[in-house]
C-alpha cells in the first residue's frame, strides 16, 4: 500500500508512509540485541581493528613526543609569536570542540524534537563528542606555558591568596568548557548503562561478566527506574542544549570581546554555534560510513540517516554562509571604519588570501552540492563531502585567528604566521588520538543503544485489542 | 541489610509487551500493589498499570540548578568584590553580567549531575545483589528481550499458590518462584 511514486516492494520503503525505514523490517527484540553486543561480545577481534587501532596509536605516539618535547623547550616550538600569538592551539581547539557539537546536538535537541531516526546514531555521536572534548580541552592547557601550573585557573582557596578574575572570557571558557566535559560523560554514562546490563547478562567469560556487571551499577530493568531514568535523560537532553549553544557562544566570545578588527562582531556567536553543528555531523558522517559498513550495520544506520544528515548540513552551512556574508558586509560597508575595511581586504586578497578562498570553496561552495537528492543519498559522495567540510571548518579557524591578527593597525608591526613541525604534529597527533580512543570504544562498548533500538521496533508497539482480557477484571 | 531468606516474590515471563501491560493492569486492579515490571526498554504503559506515574528526578534537578546558580554567582561576587579585588579596565568590581556565564554553566552542571545522580540514588543503585538475578530466565531475557512481572512477598494479598494460579491465567511463557 504505497502511498507515494515509490517503487513497490522495496524493504528498504515503510509501506504507509513511504520514506526510507530507520530500521531495516524484519528485526527483533532478539536480533538487535544479538546484532549489538555480538560486536562488542565477540572473542574474535578483527585484525583490521588491530591495524587501525595500531595506526592510530602511531599518531598517539606523535603526540607523546610532541607534547613532551613542548614541555621540555616550551611554546616557543611553535609558530606563535608577535603579532600570531594565537596559532594552531586555538584553531585545533576550537575546531575540535565544534565537532563535538554535533554528538550533543544529536544526542539532545533531536531527543527532545523526538527524531526517533537519532537513536542508532546517538551513542557514536555521543563518544565522538567526548573524544573531541578530550583532544580539544588538551590545547588551552599546553598552550598556556607553564601547564602544570592549569588549576590556578579554577577558584580555590590558596596560600598566595589569588583568586581568577571572572571578568575574563578565557576564564568563562575553564567553567564552559569544563562543564560540557562534564555533563557530556554523565549524559554518555547514563545512556551506556542499560546497554551494559544486556552485556553483563550475555557476556560468556568471567572478566567481561565483572567488568560489565560493576558498570551496569546492577540494573535489571525496572519500568520504575525506567520512569526516573526517562526522565533524568529528558532533563539532561534538556540541560545539554542551552548548555551546547553556550559553550560555543562563550567560545566566540574569546574573540568577540576583544576590540580587534576581524574579531569584535556580534555575528560570533549563532554563527559559531550554526559552524559548529556543520563541521560536527561531517565528523559524525565521517565515522558513521565506515562503521556501517565494516560492521555491516546498513540495517541500522540508513540511508535515512546520512541523508538528514545531509540536510542539517545544508541547512548550518547556509547558516555559517550568512555568518561569512554578514561578516563582509559588517566590515566592508557597514561598519565605515578603516581597520575593518583593510582587515576584510587582507582576508581576501592579502599574502594569505588563500586561505579565505578556500574556506569559501569547502564550505559554501561545494556543499550546495548537497540540494540534490541523489548526491545526499550517495554515501561515497557524502563521504568526501564530510572531509571537504572539515577542512573547510578548519580553515574558518586559521582564517579569523591568523588573518585578523598578523597585519594589525601599524604596518611597521606587521608580520606573518608560519607554522612549525611541532604545531603539524600536534595536530595530527590529536586526529590520532581520536581515533584511537574511538576503537577502543566500538570494541569494548556497544556503539549502537540496543535500549533505544528496540523502541523503534514494530513490536514494542502495546495493543489494547486484547481478546483474554479486554479491560481488566475488577 | 538483614540476610532474608524465603521467596521473594512469583516471576511471570512474558514474550510481548502488550501481555505484561495487561497483566500488569490486571494484577494492579486486582490488589496487588508491592510488584514490578522489567521491561528491556522503557515501557511507559507497565509504569502506569502498575501505579507509578510520579517521579522526584525534575525536583533534585530544580534544586540542584538553584544550588549551583547561587554557589557561583556568591562565590564570583566575594572573589572580585572582597577577597581579591581587581581593577579591570576600570569595570567595576560587582560586574554581574560578566558574573552571570560561569553562574550559568554551574546551573546546568549542578543540574546535570543531580538529575543523573539523583535518578541513580532513587532507583537504589549501584546494588550489587538482588534475587531476581537468581532466576536464569530472568538473566538471560530481562535485558534482551522478555517482559516480566513480579508480584513480590512482602505484599499482603501475596500467596505463593494463589499468587501462581493467578499468573498462569495470563498464559506467561513461565511463572517462576524466586528466592532471596
Amino acid at each position: 500500500m504505497a502511498t507515494k511514486n515509490q517503487p513497490l516492494n522495496d524493504p528498504m520503503l515503510d509501506p504507509i508512509t513511504g520514506e526510507d525505514r530507520v530500521i531495516a523490517p524484519g528485526h527483533t527484540f532478539k536480533s538487535v540485541t544479538e546484532k549489538i553486543s555480538r560486536i562488542v561480545l565477540t572473542s574474535h577481534t578483527p585484525i583490521g581493528w588491530f591495524g587501525g587501532l595500531l595506526l592510530a596509536g602511531g599518531g598517539v605516539s606523535m603526540l607523546l613526543v610532541a607534547v613532551s618535547w613542548l614541555f621540555l623547550k616550551g611554546v616557543g616550538i611553535w609558530a606563535i609569536t608577535q603579532p600570531v600569538a594565537w596559532g594552531f592551539a586555538i584553531i585545533n581547539f576550537v575546531w575540535w570542540i565544534g565537532i563535538g557539537h554535533a554528538g550533543t546536538l544529536i544526542s539532545a535537541i533531536l531527543l527532545l524534537f523526538k527524531q526517533s531516526w537519532r537513536n542508532s546514531i546517538n551513542r557514536f555521536a555521543e563518544a565522538m563528542t567526548i573524544f573531541a572534548v578530550v583532544c580539544a580541552g588538551m590545547f588551552p592547557l599546553i598552550h598556556v606555558g607553564r601547564p602544570w601550573l592549569g588549576y590556578w585557573l579554577f577558584p580555590y582557596p590558596n596560600s598566595m591568596n589569588v583568586w581568577p578574575q571572572f571578568r575574563s572570557p578565557l576564564l568563562w571558557d575553564v567553567f564552559a568548557v569544563s562543564t560540557y566535559a562534564t555533563i557530556s560523560v554523565v549524559f554518555w554514562y547514563i545512556g551506556l548503562i542499560p546497554d551494559l546490563g544486556t552485556l553483563r547478562d550475555r557476556s560468556q567469560s568471567k572478566i567481561a561478566q565483572f567488568a560489565y556487571g560493576w558498570l551496569a551499577l546492577g540494573w535489571r530493568g525496572s519500568v520504575r527506574h525506567w520512569v526516573r531514568y526517562e526522565t533524568a535523560s529528558l532533563l539532561l537532553a534538556g540541560l545539554a542544549t542551552p548548555l551546547v549553544l553556550s559553550v560555543h557562544t562563550v567560545i566566540s566570545f574569546d574573540f568577540a570581546v576583544a576590540l580587534l578588527p576581524g574579531w569584535h562582531t556580534t555575528i560570533f556567536p549563532p554563527y559559531f554555534v550554526a559552524g559548529a553543528v556543520y563541521s560536527g555531523f561531517a565528523m559524525v558522517i565521517t565515522l558513521a560510513v565506515p562503521i556501517r559498513k565494516f560492521y555491516h550495520l546498513e540495517d541500522v544506520i540508513t540511508i535515512r540517516h546520512i541523508e538528514n544528515m545531509g540536510k542539517v548540513m545544508l541547512t548550518t552551512g547556509l547558516i555559517v554562509a550568512y555568518g561569512y556574508a554578514m561578516e563582509v558586509f559588517m566590515s566592508y560597508w557597514y561598519s565605515a571604519s578603516h581597520w575593518e575595511y583593510f582587515m576584510m581586504w587582507n582576508r581576501m586578497f592579502g599574502p594569505m588570501g588563500w586561505s579565505y578562498w578556500v574556506l569559501v570553496t569547502c564550505n559554501i561552495a561545494l556543499p550546495q552540492l548537497m540540494w540534490f537528492r541523489a548526491f545526499r543519498r550517495n554515501v561515497p559522495l557524502m563521504f568526501i563531502m564530510s572531509f571537504i567540510i572539515n577542512t573547510g571548518m578548519w580553515f574558518e579557524r586559521f582564517v579569523i585567528v591568523v588573518t585578523s591578527l598578523y597585519r594589525d593597525y601599524l604596518p611597521s608591526s606587521w608580520g606573518t604566521y608560519r607554522a612549525t613541525r611541532w604545531d603539524y604534529a600536534t595536530f595530527a597527533g590529536t586526529l590520532g588520538l581520536f581515533t584511537f580512543l574511538f576503537f577502543l570504544f566500538v570494541r569494548f562498548l556497544p556503539m549502537i543503544p540496543m535500549s533505544e533500538l528496540r523502541i523503534l521496533l514494530p513490536q514494542a508497539k502495546i495493543h489494547a485489542e486484547g481478546e483474554p482480557l479486554p479491560e481488566a477484571g475488577d | 541489610m538483614p540476610i532474608q531468606e524465603g521467596t521473594y516474590g512469583l516471576l511471570a515471563e512474558f514474550d510481548t509487551p502488550s501481555e505484561l501491560v495487561r497483566a500488569a493492569q490486571s494484577a494492579y486492579d486486582s490488589g496487588y500493589r508491592r510488584m514490578d515490571c522489567y521491561t528491556p526498554y522503557p515501557v511507559e504503559e507497565a509504569a502506569a498499570a502498575i501505579g507509578f506515574h510520579r517521579d522526584n528526578v525534575s525536583l533534585l534537578c530544580l534544586l540542584g540548578g538553584l544550588l549551583g546558580l547561587v554557589a557561583m554567582f556568591s562565590l564570583e561576587t566575594w572573589i572580585s568584590v572582597w577577597a581579591y579585588p581587581l581593577n579591570i579596565a576600570g569595570r567595576p568590581y560587582y560586574s554581574w553580567p560578566a558574573f552571570v556565564v560561569p553562574a550559568y554553566e554551574w546551573t546546568i552542571l549542578f543540574a546535570g549531575l543531580s538529575a543523573a545522580f539523583g535518578m541513580l540514588a532513587l532507583n537504589g543503585l549501584p546494588q550489587v545483589y538482588h534475587p531476581l538475578f537468581n532466576s536464569v530466565n530472568f538473566r538471560n531475557g530481562a535485558t534482551s528481550d522478555k517482559f516480566f512481572l513480579c508480584l513480590e512477598s512482602t505484599d499482603p494479598k501475596f500467596d505463593v499458590a494463589e499468587s501462581r494460579v493467578f499468573l498462569e491465567g495470563f498464559k506467561p511463557v513461565s511463572v517462576v518462584e524466586v528466592e532471596y
